[in-house]
């Protein structure tokens, strides 16, 4: 049965060439193609998933290798896949959570005269994503990585009648490009050290590379993990992200791309198991980053930006979890599959609330919506329950387990990761409430409003093809950490990040962690009720407000830092060399004028073309060689 | 007299050479004696035949060649496995560009510039017959000579090509400096006449050339003097004789590291590396679009080649005092081919850039002085080559009734039009950029890593940044195609002939081929290294 | 260790000096007769033609083409001289070769004479 692992990532492969290739003819028919590959992978992950179910705990990781992909000399890399737990739980969060997805895009895309463009880009999406966490080697994941990273900047640009969406999917590929270059270092550095990038080869020879090199591919993999996951400092195309489609939202940036890094550290935990430093940075990028995405997330009145920053601040917890080094992994894959449940879920609530209110987002225009569409605010509130750790349903088992881990550590990290994870459960309560309070409960604002079309809100619910996934979902959101946990997920995934190890020791008794963690989400529930609920929410955001809101409105400020940090530099590195190159330059075109294009128009009067000007410049280089060279030569 | 004994020939070696250069010369007897409207026939046939049965007649050879390679012709010619791979990837890309070269289809009667009757009927100053300069520009692109004729072309352009080809492969091959240097003006003399030819947007053309003429013999000069002081230092202008003239002697070190200076820069100059990158952008722009192709691909091959082995033969022992140098080029050349790609508006002159950062990229393998680099850097030619003669082919076909439309914002919305076209593009882009089952992803992976085996890290972290940045404008082409608005007046796209369209396949085909099963390439590409 | 290259020096100085004396010496002491053919751009060859107001005016286009004609055969002269001269002791293989090299360059003026290069017009 092995033999069909190739087909979990060729048949949505195929969906999507198919779909691309076929033109208009495929417009009947294209979706339900897209669907059906889907489908058809989840079908082969489960039977894969039972098989490997079947056999002993070491036999459980198994190779496929197609064929060689790169082999001369020094220099071989496979075409493999390796099926181990880890992957197999990933192909079933992909596919699974996917299929759902697509289905509900049927839905949700029907009036949308490209969808048949959408369907082709999801498809490879889900094919480059199971190729990421199926490869057996790290240009398989390289080859997934950049996959998924262009799947993501071609959805979030899908409505290309809109610049906010041409410039967030530049901004995603930009600072994906960041952390793709780290994950790249990260690569040839193993190489280097190691001569070989199968996975196998390296975590058993990953104790002969010496420490500091160690360490520095530790960081360099965390900084490729931050690009695609959204954390600190890299997190601020996450929410901008949300200009895509919603179905994209649900499946892309919050159930599975958005988490890979968390599978990349996962992956790579024999090298992260050796060194303390590493891991220990790691644990704090998500610290950082899950504070920063919860105290954010409570200034927000877009519905999809609010959930966006949840997503970061929930990234952030496996992040943390993934530190903490083999009292963690299990944690932070157990979060992420749980996570993955009701994040798409709400987003798909978040995207049905849309398409009942004319594709508003503006949540302070909503307002007792609970009426008028019943399914959509039970699965979303359920979703809601276990997002804020609500005793018993997924949310709760999961997150925490992380903040018991967090607590459990010792000295400073426990005190300041467990109190950290703490209060972003009670911040995540606060804006989560409110959310709901906006949305679902209170006075029907939108009654004297009138759409971003111009015409009324008639809110009314979805069809079937997207209530469906949405209750398929909320039963995820429900039961899934239960049954998760039940059913032994920690040791189903021993054989690919080791054991769980039991906590002992730590700042608090573990006991008291839980009570800890409820009474803090409630706090945050009764606070949002407080601040929210009990007045009249106005239709218009208040404007003078104190500094910290302000501050959160405004991303704590991460776009204002980037662009002095990263774009006034480039900006003046292409002016500058512009200036030297004396030419090329027409000015700006469509929308490149921002970013690194920026301000080269008004160069223009210093081009001059003049072979003169050309043949100095060569006479000017040559100079400089032949000096350097007798420079180096004598000095 | 005693009688001299003549240097021996091994024919069989040098055969491929000699049929390209012999066919040049056939080809000019046929333009001298063939009456005009049986010329374009016949220079096609002629020129597809030779390239044919020249590589027919290497194939046989590299079969059952020696591995450490022969040195022939009196020592001025080592064919080796580089040299024998080298000549395999000129005369798969010359053929290449040849079939865009000959398209009549695209644009009526080819890319280049009409023959001198049609231009005289089309009413220039009469007297000025011969030569583009004494034709007025306004008259050529209005009229394609009398009503009903079909249009021809200047059809010399076959024998530029094949001289040009013959000299690429004479480039690489050259086993001393001199010969180096007569290869050299072969290759370049040709294509600055070729720069020239564009049947649209004459003054443009004409302005490349003259450009691309004078920058270029600026350069040769360098690259004399070069070779006239390595002959002081070493007393011969063997590659050779020069590396074993750099170990174990007290002679002034000046003289060899001066001519390497200058003879570097010339040869760099032809790579099109920054900062002697100048000419790239105009020569790109102006010259016509299969011209560029030929230039893009088959110089870039003949440069790297060249470079790859005076690096290796002559300077290999000194590598630890001329690297720091070569450094410090190949940083520039990839930030000014990355960063100044980012602000381009014409297509042209963003693959020049782009061109421009590839070839900082290829610098990379030349530096490391091991058969990894080598067996790299041949790869990457070849990857390179190949994806860029599709490009320029896909350039070609989008016109407006003006010829090409090469501005990107008549790019826009493209993939509305044309899906097939768009997707071809796209997936050529991202080859550029080197996303991974493309073969710009192994070409770099290939090349990256033997600099990094050889102690180049950071130039590698450098590579890295800039293959990232300038993955940037390619995919802002992508995004133009397939995202925005398709402007009223936008261009059409041709539909290509056949020649443009085997053409345009072959790239598309080996680009996807040596993205996913590169092996066999690469294990032909370290075949062996080099010999001196 | 200067010494082998101050003689250069002396001697490039040397030069320079006589360049100089020569061009600021002639206007003051040579004689000045004026003629037709004296102002004439070129004592020899062609004249220029639309006749120049002020400058040397434009060559007519085939004037070059018949310069590089005599360069091409002027450099083919060059290099059979030395062949003439060993012809004996290079035996077949220089036959063969130089007959080549002849021909080689024959092509080229086939197709300068075919394409009307020759036709003074």
């Amino acid at each position: 049965m092995i033999a069909l692992a190739p087909l979990l990532f060729v048949l949505p492969a195929l969906g999507a060439l198919i779909n691309f290739l076929a033109g208009r003819r495929a417009n009947a028919w294209g979706h339900w193609l897209g669907v059906a590959t889907v489908v058809a992978s989840f079908v082969i992950g489960l039977l894969l998933f039972f098989e490997t179910l079947g056999l002993a705990p070491e036999e459980r990781t198994r190779e496929v290798s197609l064929f060689d992909w790169i082999a001369s000399g020094s220099l071989n890399v496979d075409f493999g896949l390796r099926l181990d737990p880890l992957s197999l739980t990933f192909v079933l969060l992909i596919t699974g959570v996917g299929s759902l997805i697509h289905i509900y895009s049927v839905g949700y895309m029907s009036h949308d005269p490209g969808r048949r463009r959408f369907f082709a880009q999801l498809n490879l999406f889900v094919a480059a994503m199971l190729i990421l966490v199926l490869g057996n080697n790290f240009v398989m994941l390289y080859l997934g990585w950049e996959g998924v990273g262009l799947a993501s900047y071609l959805l979030i640009g899908f409505y290309q009648d809109r610049p906010s969406a041409a410039t967030a999917a530049k901004k995603a590929f930009l600072m994906n490009r960041v952390g793709d270059v780290g994950l790249a270092v990260a690569i040839f550095l193993i190489w280097l050290e190691l001569g070989t990038l199968q996975y196998t080869d390296v975590f058993a020879r990953i104790g002969e590379v010496p420490g500091g090199t160690v360490l520095a591919i530790t960081i360099l993999l965390l900084l490729g993990a931050c690009g695609k996951s959204g954390q600190f400092p890299l997190q601020s195309w996450l929410p901008d992200a949300m200009e895509g489609p919603t179905p994209v939202s649900a499946l892309i940036h919050a159930a599975t791309m958005v988490t890979a890094g968390v599978y990349l550290i996962a992956r790579t935990s024999p090298i992260y198991n050796l060194t303390e430093t590493g891991r220990l940075i790691v644990s704090l990028v998500g610290v950082v980053t899950l504070l920063i995405g919860a105290v954010i997330g409570c200034a927000y009145d877009d519905i999809k930006k609010v959930l966006a920053y949840s997503t970061v601040s929930q990234i952030g917890y496996m992040i943390l979890a993934v530190g903490l080094g083999p009292a963690g992994y299990a944690l932070g894959i157990f979060h992420l599959l749980t996570h993955g449940f009701f994040k798409a879920g709400l987003f798909l609530g978040a995207g049905s609330v849309m398409h009942a209110m004319n594709d508003d987002v503006n949540m302070r225009h909503f307002g007792g919506l609970g009426k008028h569409m019943k399914i959509t605010f039970v699965t979303f509130g359920l979703g809601y329950l276990a997002l804020i750790g609500f005793p018993f349903l997924s949310g709760y088992f999961s997150k925490d387990a992380i903040i018991e881990a967090a607590f459990a550590q010792e000295g400073w990290q426990g005190w300041v990761f467990g109190g950290a994870a703490t209060l972003a459960a009670g911040l995540t309560a606060f804006y989560m409430t409110r959310l709901m309070i906006m949305t679902f409960f209170g006075k029907e604002r939108w009654r004297e409003l009138k759409g971003p079309d111009g015409k009324d809100y008639h809110p009314h619910e979805s069809p079937a093809t997207m209530t469906v996934p949405m209750i398929v979902l909320a039963f995820g959101s429900v039961l899934g950490g239960f049954l998760l946990y039940s059913i032994g997920l920690y040791e189903w995934l021993a054989p690919s990040v080791g054991e769980l190890r039991e906590l002992e020791g730590g700042v608090l008794p573990h006991a008291l962690v839980p009570w800890l963690v409820v009474a803090f989400s409630l706090l945050g529930v009764v606070i949002a009720y407080l601040v929210v609920g009990r007045r009249p929410t106005p239709v218009e955001r208040p404007s003078p407000v104190s500094v910290p809101v302000r501050a959160a409105r405004r991303d704590l400020y991460a776009n204002t830092i980037n662009e002095t940090l990263i774009e006034r530099p480039g900006i003046w590195l292409t002016r500058a060399l512009v200036f030297v190159d004396n030419r090329g330059v027409d000015g700006a075109v469509n929308g490149i004028a921002a970013g690194l294009g920026g301000g080269s128009g008004r160069l223009r009067r210093l081009q001059t073309g003049f072979v003169r000007s050309y043949a100095l410049s060569m006479l000017g280089g040559s100079v400089l060689v032949v000096a350097a060279l007798l420079a180096v030569r004598f000095a | 007299m005693t009688p001299l004994t003549p240097p021996p020939i091994d024919y069989a070696a040098v055969a491929p050479l000699l049929i390209v250069l012999g066919a040049a010369c056939v080809s000019v007897l046929v333009e001298a004696f063939l009456p005009r409207h049986q010329r374009w026939p016949a220079q096609v046939a002629l020129s597809v035949v030779a390239i044919v049965v020249a590589g027919v007649t290497l194939g046989v050879y590299a079969g059952d060649a020696p591995a450490q390679g022969v040195i022939t012709l009196g020592s001025t010619m080592a064919v080796d496995m580089p040299t024998l791979f080298l000549w395999g990837t000129l005369l798969v890309l010359g053929f290449g560009s040849l079939l865009l070269i000959a398209d009549r289809s695209v644009e009526p009667g080819g890319a280049f510039v009409a023959s001198a009757l049609e231009r005289a009927s089309a009413g220039a100053a009469p007297g000025s017959t011969t030569g583009p300069s004494g034709v007025d520009p306004e008259h050529v692109d209005r009229s394609y000579g009398a009503p009903g004729d079909a249009p021809t072309m200047q059809t010399e352009v076959f024998p530029f090509t094949l001289f040009a080809l013959g000299g690429m492969m004479a480039f690489v091959a050259a086993n001393d400096l001199l010969t180096m240097f007569v290869a050299l003006e072969v290759l370049s003399l040709p294509l600055y006449l070729m720069c020239g030819l564009a049947r649209r947007r004459r003054l443009l053309s004409q302005e490349a050339a003259v450009k691309y003429f004078l920058l270029g013999a600026f350069a040769s000069a360098f690259f004399l003097y070069g070779v006239a002081l390595l002959y002081g230092y070493a007393g011969s202008v063997r590659l050779s004789a020069i590396a074993e003239a750099a170990v174990g002697t007290d002679r002034s070190d000046a003289l060899l590291f001066g001519g390497l200076a200058l003879l570097i820069v010339g040869l760099l100059f032809k790579g099109s590396v920054g900062p002697f990158h100048t000419w790239t952008p105009d020569v790109y722009q102006g010259a016509p679009t299969p011209a560029t192709a030929f230039m893009a691909a088959c110089t870039k091959v003949a440069a790297f080649g060249a470079i790859a082995r005076v690096l290796y033969v002559a300077f290999g022992s000194t590598r630890w005092e001329w690297r720091g140098v070569l450094w410090a080029v190949a940083i520039a050349s990839m930030v000014i081919g990355a960063v100044l790609g980012l602000t381009q508006t014409d297509l042209k002159r963003m693959i020049a850039y782009s061109s421009i950062a590839h070839a900082g990229f290829l610098l990379l393998g030349t530096m490391a002085i091991t058969q990894a680099g080598t067996s790299g850097t041949l790869f990457y030619l070849l990857a390179y080559g190949f994806t860029t003669i599709a490009v320029f082919g896909i350039i070609s076909l989008v016109r407006t009734a003006d010829g090409e439309a090469t501005h990107l914002s008549q790019w826009a919305g493209l993939a509305k039009r044309s899906p097939l076209l768009a997707g071809v593009m796209t997936f050529l882009l991202l080859a550029l950029a080197g996303i991974p089952l493309t073969s710009g992803f192994t070409a770099k992976f290939a090349v990256f890593s033997a600099a990094l085996s050889d102690g180049m890290a950071p130039l590698v972290v450098v590579a890295l940044v800039a293959s990232a940045i300038a993955a940037f404008f390619y995919l802002r082409v992508v995004v133009l195609m397939y995202f925005s608005e398709t402007p009223a007046d936008g261009p059409t796209v041709s539909v290509p002939g056949a020649f443009t369209t085997v053409a345009i396949t072959l790239g598309v085909v080996v680009t996807l081929l040596l993205g996913v099963a590169p092996t066999l390439v690469l294990d032909w590409a370290g075949a062996g290294g080099f010999t001196g | 260790m200067l010494d082998p290259y101050l003689a250069l020096l002396f001697m490039a100085l040397l030069a320079g000096a006589f360049a100089l004396f020569s061009v600021t010496a002639a206007p003051y002491i040579g004689p000045r007769r004026y003629n037709r053919a004296k102002l004439d751009s070129y004592e020899c060859g062609i004249e220029p033609s639309p006749k120049p107001v002020v400058g040397t005016g434009r060559m007519p286009v085939a004037y070059y083409l018949t310069a590089m004609l005599f360069i091409l055969f002027d450099i083919e002269l060059v290099f059979l001289y030395p062949y003439a001269v060993a012809a004996d002791s290079l035996g077949l293989f220089g036959l063969v070769a130089v007959t080549v090299y002849i021909a080689t360059i024959g092509f080229v003026y086939f197709y300068e004479w075919r394409r009307g290069g020759l036709e003074w017009d």
